[in-house]
């Protein structure tokens, strides 16, 4: 049918490279959720004057391409003589720009609750932290969690521009082959299928949760 | 820390530079906003069509855009045309890839909002005596655009932010790519790219901050 | 004994409580009455500390509700109130809903957290639906759920904001069956209501609120067929 130089050890170094692009989004997922749930959390709980120095920071994070600040990061880190590796530093950006999305996301959560059912909550003597716990965050996780899973995905798209700081992810690997193989139009087909293959399925079982809890509300 | 010194100054003569690059950045995202829309709303008219082709075409392309990073797709149009005989430009394969993606994603903003404009608005505009083509025009597009408007203001903010992507395939005309080039030529990286940042960062909020003053315009009603 | 002495409660500019003074001993039923706006939701929200006062005093068997050194978490185990909006937690079952409070701030073991919320729930009429989710239940089964969670702490107090407002017609009359049966039974109420009927039936005392203030408070007798105040005759006549 057609005939490609594109090996079976070829392959196995894009599967290395998807690997890295999963360990990177696994990482910043992993933190941005805990710092997103804390920042959104914070955001509802103290007024909007208190709150505004984090409001503006996580603003900032949504405002400047990832590129910008993965460049950023990494002439600062080498200023500052920290001598990280690549693969730390796109770690710490990613996370932070995750928890940026991830706080709106909860925000967003915690604002759908109704005060009348907060208000309800209390009133049986449920103490603040009880209301949070039992109503507020089984109530909110419902209409956030579509978000988040949208999120998690979005990263792992996003996690392609670490390649800029030489790490080897997918995207990357492809390239690497594309050069050797002068195959660029096949091989990035190949990619994007191994992309879509990893976020389709992810992406049709957020909406399914989202129809199936809609429905039962 | 290390033997560093801050030359701000070196930076801050080549903001103009930078600026010019700017407002390239805003005219590549202006472009594959327009650009996107277009193919979004007929991509929304044919995910409703009769033809199983024109079906999964459009379906395909909102897949693929959805599902795969931007940068692919930037790359696709870059190497992956070059077989079909293609040989786009940066700034040329940038656009293709950006609207590429703009026009998938807008195509879902616009089904959703498609849905939840009443059947009877279609009926009332056909009883009136309006062919499907002017109904759909003056009556349906109208109302899909209204209650579009804000994912459709997020979108271009993040048409400004994916041109910095143009960098990977050699763009050096618009913001990030200046900021490269000065960045490549004096090692000045933080400065030049801390600077780059704060215009995409007003950039970003002049657009969110105009489409708000629009929003109050357009829909006094 | 609920004591409420000369209550002042503004929301920014506007004031919803003007002063008012009331007192409700234990196992009298005192219904209020009057339109809409008048302030009568937030006089229950500020017994129960809900809505902090602008000035007065309000006691709940001599303990002081406003004070800073009150814990609202504890006084609000022995105050129930139930809501025109039932406000059902709707990630949980019937059962669930009725024993969180229970569990959490008495710190009752799930079963006995369990055997109370059956008591309280069959004696409201929802034996079967236990392990139902609320948005299965109508609204008037949701209300009957609430009236039980708030039950369910075994408060001295119970407090009613117009709880068969927000319900369809046919709905209404289980609502109120189940507050006929809780007066009967000695519970000390407040039930703020349109329901002029139910009012004169089941209260001892009627006050008739407006505009921030109690105009006239008396037996149902008094209120509903010989008003001393003009104000109260005048709404009574609009009502019908």
């Amino acid at each position: 049918m057609f005939n490609t130089a594109l090996t079976l050890s070829d392959l196995g170094f894009m599967a290395r490279g998807a690997a890295i692009t999963l360990s990177i989004t696994a990482i910043a997922v992993l933190f941005g959720t805990i710092l997103g749930v804390i920042f959104g959390t914070l955001r509802t709980q103290i007024s909007a004057l208190a709150a505004a120095p984090l409001t503006f920071v996580l603003d900032v994070l949504r405002s400047v391409p990832l590129l910008i600040q993965l460049i950023l990061a990494n002439a600062f880190q080498s200023i500052l003589g920290f001598g990280w590796q690549p693969f730390a530093v796109s770690c710490v950006v990613l996370s932070l720009y995750t928890s940026s999305y991830c706080a709106e996301i909860v925000r967003g959560g915690i604002e759908a609750v109704p005060m009348v059912t907060r208000r309800a909550a209390r009133s049986l003597g449920l103490s603040w932290w009880q209301d949070l716990a039992h109503v507020v965050f089984p109530m909110a996780l419902r209409v956030a969690l579509p978000g988040w899973i949208g999120l998690t995905l979005g990263v792992m798209k996003d996690s392609a521009l670490v390649l800029w700081l030489g790490i080897i992810e997918l995207l990357r690997s492809s390239q690497i082959l594309v050069t050797r193989l002068q195959e660029p139009l096949f091989i990035l087909i190949v990619t994007g299928a191994i992309y879509f293959l990893i976020s389709f399925p992810i992406a049709r079982l957020g909406g399914r949760l989202e129809k199936r809890w809609r429905e039962n509300d | 820390m290390n033997n560093y010194t801050f030359h701000w100054y070196q930076a801050f003569r080549a903001v103009p530079q930078m600026l010019g690059g700017a407002v390239v950045t805003l005219e590549v995202a202006l472009l594959s906003m327009i650009l996107g829309i277009g193919f979004a709303v007929l991509i929304a008219v044919g995910r409703g069509s009769q033809r199983a082709a024109i079906r999964g075409l459009a379906t395909t392309w909102v897949e693929v855009a959805r599902n795969t990073p931007a940068l692919f797709q930037i790359y696709m149009a870059h190497f992956g045309l070059g077989a079909f005989g293609l040989h786009l430009s940066p700034f040329t394969a940038l656009l293709a890839g950006i609207t590429f993606n703009n026009a998938g994603y807008l195509a879902e903003t616009f089904r959703g909002a498609l849905r939840a404009i009443p059947p009877t608005q279609a009926r009332a505009a056909r009883s009136l005596g309006m062919g499907p083509v002017r109904a759909f025009t003056l009556i349906i597009l109208p109302q899909m655009f209204r209650i579009s408007f804000l994912p459709m203001t997020n979108q271009m903010v993040w048409a400004i932010l994916m041109t910095s992507l143009g960098i990977v395939v050699g763009m050096n005309t618009d913001l990030a790519g200046v900021t490269q080039a000065l960045n490549v030529k004096t090692f000045r990286t933080f400065e030049f790219f801390a600077l780059a940042a704060i215009i995409y960062y007003l950039a970003a909020k002049t657009v969110t901050f105009g489409a708000r003053l629009l929003a109050a315009r357009l829909f006094r009603y | 004994m609920i004591e409420i002495e000369n209550v002042h409660k503004s929301f920014g500019a506007l004031k919803v409580l003007k002063g008012v003074s009331m007192t409700v001993k234990k196992g009298e039923v005192v219904s209020v009455i009057g339109g809409s706006g008048s302030g009568k939701s937030t006089l229950l929200t500020c017994i129960n500390g809900l809505d902090r006062i602008d000035a007065g005093r309000v006691l709940i068997d001599g303990a002081e509700v406003h004070a800073k050194t009150t814990d609202l978490n504890v006084l609000r185990r022995n105050i129930g109130i139930v809501f025109q909006q039932w406000n059902a937690f709707p990630h949980l079952t019937v059962l669930e809903n009725v024993t969180l409070a229970p569990r959490k701030v008495l710190g009752m073991s799930r079963a006995e957290a369990e055997e109370i919320a059956v008591k309280n729930l069959t004696h409201v009429g929802l034996a079967d639906k236990l392990r139902v989710y609320p948005s299965r239940l109508s609204g008037g089964q949701q209300q009957r759920m609430a009236i039980a969670r708030a039950l369910a702490m075994q408060p001295s107090y119970m407090l009613f904001d117009e709880v068969t407002s927000a319900l369809d017609p046919q709905l209404v009359g289980e609502v109120l069956d189940t507050l006929r049966l809780l007066a009967s039974e000695g519970m000390t109420m407040i039930c703020v209501t349109h329901e002029m009927r139910f009012a004169r039936e089941v209260s001892d005392r009627v006050a008739f609120f407006k505009d921030g203030l109690i105009h006239e408070i008396g037996s149902p007798a008094q209120i509903f067929d010989a008003p001393e105040h003009s104000e109260t005759a005048a709404f009574l006549n609009a009502a019908h």
